[in-house]
């Protein structure tokens, strides 16, 4: 498995990727621990709110396509972990049985002025439901080694 | 006093509590949503850059979304308990400058505050928008979370 290096990510390139089956089981799980409201909870009474049925908590979404993006390309980069989010925008529900795909694209790369070694790289995301339309966007600021100098290349 | 959009002020601070970060939940939730070597296991996090295992950003945003709702329930409860009306707390549009700035290890007992930053109007004349920062401070007054977060909130009627 070729790891994936700050110089294996261009600007503008593009990777889809993901099918994650959003169900009730896994929507009530994350509520419970991390976001107990009740269209995130309870069919019932999701029916009552702005929310109008059962809709997933957007953290949910969040990590959701955080675990589309490990199994996409994450595990094979050399990261060194994110620095932030300049922002994320849940702009349709997310509902049992949907099913989410991803798309990544590279907006902007350059090296690290204080540490050498690694390159910072900025990812636009957009999750998508099984209709095509879109449900998140994210755009993440993540740490990325650099490839490492073979052994007597830089000669 | 009561909780509709109307009640709420620009600049009322919040203190939301506290969340210790385990190793072993730090590991469960790495597992399930952000299996990155230096969330899942000792050994891999000394070899990180950051010495240590360390707990997803995703949970440390995670964590202070609960206690925001703990918060809430709370003071819905104390109004409901004055008999008082309760506004309905609608969905989030999305959150802005999510900042992780030093990371949470075992042990860490991060205390979570919020400010709210500005209420607007929204299309819809029963809901107004409030955006709030909210931070998250380690047992060393270190910052380790950042965001400004927005939710749909009930205006009073008529």
């Amino acid at each position: 498995m070729d790891r994936l290096y700050f110089e294996d990510f261009p600007v503008g390139q593009i990777r889809q990727y993901g099918d994650f089956e959003v169900n009730t089981l896994r929507i009530k799980a994350f509520a419970e621990q991390f976001d107990p409201q009740p269209f995130h909870l309870d069919e019932r009474a999701a029916q009552a709110t702005m929310a109008g049925g059962l809709i997933a908590s957007g953290w949910h979404t969040a990590v959701m396509l955080h675990r589309m993006n490990y199994d996409g390309f994450l595990k094979r980069m050399a990261s060194q972990g994110g620095l932030g989010v300049e922002e994320i925008k849940w702009t349709r529900p997310v509902r049992p049985g949907d099913r989410l795909t991803a798309k990544c694209t590279i907006a902007a790369a350059r090296p690290s002025k204080s540490r050498p070694g690694l390159g910072i790289v900025d990812f636009a995301f957009e999750v998508f439901n099984q209709k095509g339309e879109t449900v998140m966007t994210e755009t993440l600021i993540a740490l990325v080694e650099r490839r490492p100098v073979a052994e007597g290349a830089a000669r | 006093m009561s909780l509709f959009f109307e009640d709420l002020r620009i600049g009322a601070e919040t203190q939301l509590g506290a969340h210790v970060f385990t190793k072993e939940a730090i590991i469960a939730f790495a597992i399930l949503y952000d299996p990155q070597p230096f969330h899942l296991s000792e050994e891999a996090g000394k070899a990180s850059i950051y010495g240590s295992l360390i707990a997803s950003g995703w949970h440390t945003a995670g964590a202070c979304m609960r206690l925001i709702v703990d918060h809430r329930e709370r003071q819905r409860a104390a109004s409901a308990a004055r008999g008082e009306a309760l506004p309905k707390i609608g969905v989030s549009p999305g959150v802005r400058e999510l900042r992780w700035p030093a990371p949470v290890r075992p042990g860490d007992r991060i205390v979570y505050s919020g400010r709210v930053e500005s209420l607007s109007e929204t299309k819809r004349p029963q809901w107004g928008l409030v955006a709030s920062r909210t931070f998250g401070v380690n047992q060393s007054g270190v910052e380790v979370l950042s965001m400004i977060g927005a939710v749909m909130w009930e205006r009073r009627q008529g």
